[in-house]
């Protein structure tokens, strides 16, 4: 008996929904409301993304989670002992291990956004390649990974100040909160551009390494601000050093956690520190929505750049 | 069957390839002149343009390097057209890579969620079908084990098993059916019919013309970038091999052996009924005999073998029959001769066959070769159905 003849449905399946273009189609590019819209539909992958990333990465370890926290402490361990203890930096900075460790939590989020950001797309290109999706959605998981670091970190540290220093609450910890923000915006921005300029040209992932270095000794992490404000006096190379958006954000951090330093009238604190912060992020929101567009005009051709 | 409305139209689509030589800044700055040169294109395809209507199956056919995958994955949205566009609606489900964002340090169980989500299903609907693609997937208990550790063929099975619980609109496939082994491949097969039946629209990219025959309800064949055909199956692949059939040709020609070359010329075959007419007006019943005349002019001295072959519309051949096999050594002598072969009580069950015949040297050199000369018709089967038919009785006894 031969296969019943196939070809008319049986069935009539509805299909939702209008015809709608593919993609970016005739060499326009979408526009930022429904590439947002279409992010957004894929909020539940974007979350799968983040915890197969982070699962897969301790998988096999038997410390897991730990590790993730050994890299800033064994940093903060370093700091402490070298530039604390040897070159004498403690002296004039109270709760010297709180202060190294507030600045690595929010740099080291920075750098893992960037850092995870720049290869995202080239270590998913098996994805990229063989199934359409939103593209943005890799950067992204990116942030989200170095976001699940953060709030390990920040646990510790918050943790670890309130033994420490019992810090009485101020409206200097709202703070905080912005200064994550603007660190999450400003890094997606440069992620995603990155992330998109990488594929093309293999080179950015080696140049990220070393211009993460240079900012990271840019930023009042290891030094108070205090000693390079003595230094500079207020010229106008301390106003460029002061209008680094991730300075801002370390200082911010700083002044909401580092409870020793923010009431430390020794200490210099730049003026209208909130203000300052505010004025980034909202310069970053802008950078962020300049490297979207950056970012849907270069990914109609990774595909065939992979 | 009713009109459908289009779940995909394609319009004037091309895509171009620009092919770069120097990568690096080195290369760049030192012929920074002959840029011109160290960039080469090519059109993978050119003004494509068709529309496919809901429940469609699709065959896009080729041969390699024809702009297939190419427009499938633009299709798929995955690589975006030079210029032109692409339409589409409803759920998408493209089997491009079989097992493509499979981690695999994670275990089965992840990975099935990872790649549904990938495909547009939420965690919910993941919930609601996981134990089917278990099922179907047949991993058992492997399901938790981390997917490293599985054999090739477990790995294409579960991922297999995903895409088809992904309750798509529109199936894309890439060849991927060609992994895995037989009856995992009939697996795959009996669920793109179901899918038919559901009335859903698949489009199907394969090497393999019984594949595409097997399913299709209608054929794109595309050659350098061009649709050459687009229709009827059983003509797409006929074009599809008549292309192959050219470029061997045109291969065969430039080696062939100047003495051998045109030694043989078969003019044509001619197909008589029992009563002495012409076969062809009418379908020619069971039980016929039937008389092949080949029509041939031996131009040099040489030996030679003469046969002809009946294939299906699909390109299988049903059945071909050679003087050499009869044990018959046609004449070596210069001039016309007709060779006839007498096939008694013809039973072919298939409705149409396609005649060929061929000149050839002793050791299987192609002389000449006529790939269509003529076909013929069969009254179809009133009983049964498959490559020939019998005159059956059935009775039943208890």
């Amino acid at each position: 008996m031969e296969q019943p003849p196939f070809g008319a449905p049986t069935a009539d399946r509805i299909v939702e929904g209008h015809l709608r273009e593919v993609s970016n189609s005739g060499g326009r590019t979408r526009s930022i409301v429904s590439s947002v819209k279409e992010i957004l539909s894929y909020r539940q992958l974007l979350v799968r993304l983040v915890s197969r990333e982070i699962r897969a990465r301790y998988k096999n370890s038997s410390l897991g989670i730990v590790w993730s926290l050994m890299r800033p402490l064994a940093q903060l361990l370093i700091y402490y002992i070298a530039i604390g203890q040897f070159l004498g930096a403690s002296r004039s900075i109270p709760d010297f291990a709180i202060f190294v460790f507030t600045g690595l939590t929010i740099w080291t989020l920075f750098a893992e956004i960037v850092g995870g950001g720049t290869g995202s797309i080239l270590a998913n290109a098996g994805l990229v390649k063989k199934v359409y999706l939103p593209r943005e959605i890799f950067p992204l998981a990116a942030v989200g990974g170095a976001l699940f670091n953060f709030v390990v970190q920040f646990i510790v540290l918050i943790v670890a100040t309130v033994l420490i220093s019992h810090p009485a609450p101020t409206l200097d910890w709202l703070l905080a909160p912005l200064a994550i923000l603007l660190i999450i915006v400003l890094g997606t921005a440069i992620a995603l551009v990155l992330s998109a300029v990488n594929v093309y040209l293999r080179d950015v992932e080696h140049l990220v390494d070393i211009v993460l270095l240079v900012l990271f000794w840019a930023s009042p992490i290891v030094y108070s601000v205090t000693a390079v404000k003595s230094i500079l006096g207020s010229s106008i190379i301390s106003e460029i050093f002061l209008s680094n958006p991730i300075t801002l954000a370390v200082l911010g951090m700083q002044k909401a956690i580092w409870a020793a330093g923010s009431q430390d009238p020794t200490q210099f604190w730049p003026s209208h520190l909130a203000l300052r912060m505010l004025i980034a992020l909202g310069v970053s929101f802008i950078l962020l929505i300049v490297a979207q567009r950056i970012f849907a005009r270069l990914q109609g051709n990774f595909a065939q750049e992979l | 069957m009713e009109k459908q409305e289009d779940i995909i139209v394609v319009q004037d689509l091309s895509k171009r390839f620009v092919l770069h030589k120097d990568k690096s800044v080195k290369d760049r700055v030192l012929y920074f002149r002959s840029r011109d040169k160290s960039r080469s294109e090519f059109w993978a395809l050119k003004d494509v343009s068709f529309n496919v209507a809901q429940g469609e199956t699709v065959g896009l056919i080729g041969h390699n390097g024809s702009g297939k995958s190419t427009l499938l994955k633009m299709v798929g949205g995955i690589i975006d057209p030079t210029s032109g566009s692409v339409m589409r609606r409803g759920r998408i489900a493209a089997l491009l890579e079989l097992g493509a964002g499979f981690h695999p340090d994670l275990s089965g169980r992840d990975n099935v969620y990872i790649n549904a989500a990938i495909l547009g299903l939420s965690t919910a609907e993941t919930d609601a079908v996981f134990d089917d693609i278990v099922e179907f997937s047949g991993i058992g208990n492997f399901i938790d084990t981390e997917v490293k550790f599985y054999s090739s063929g477990m790995y294409v099975r579960l991922a297999f098993a995903v895409a088809v619980h992904s309750d798509p609109d529109l199936l894309l496939v890439d060849e991927v059916l060609a992994v895995g082994d037989e009856p995992f491949q009939r697996k795959c097969m009996n669920k793109i019919r179901e899918f038919q039946r559901e009335g859903r629209t698949i489009v199907l990219v394969s090497h393999s013309a019984e594949q595409v025959a097997d399913v299709c309800t209608r054929a794109i064949v595309l050659d350098a970038g061009e649709i050459v055909h687009d229709g009827e199956v059983g003509e797409g692949i006929r074009v599809l091999r008549e292309g192959y059939e050219r470029d061997r040709v045109s291969e065969t020609e430039r080696a062939a052996d100047p003495f051998i070359d045109g030694a043989v010329k078969i003019h044509g075959v001619d197909v008589l009924l029992s009563n002495g007419e012409a076969a062809g007006s009418e379908p020619i019943p069971r039980g016929e005999t039937l008389t092949f005349s080949i029509r041939a002019e031996v131009k040099k001295n040489i030996e030679w073998i003469t046969g002809f072959t009946l294939q299906s519309m699909l390109g299988q051949t049903v059945y071909f029959v050679n003087t050499k096999g009869i044990g018959l050594n046609p004449p070596q002598d210069v001039g016309n001769y007709r060779v006839e072969f007498v096939v008694p009580d013809v039973n072919f069950g298939r409705e149409r066959l396609i005649l060929s015949a061929g000149a050839t040297t002793l050791d299987g050199t192609i002389i000449d070769n006529l790939q269509f000369a003529g076909h013929l018709d069969f009254e179809p089967d009133p009983v049964g159905g498959g490559a020939v038919q019998f005159k059956v009785v059935a009775s039943i006894k208890s």
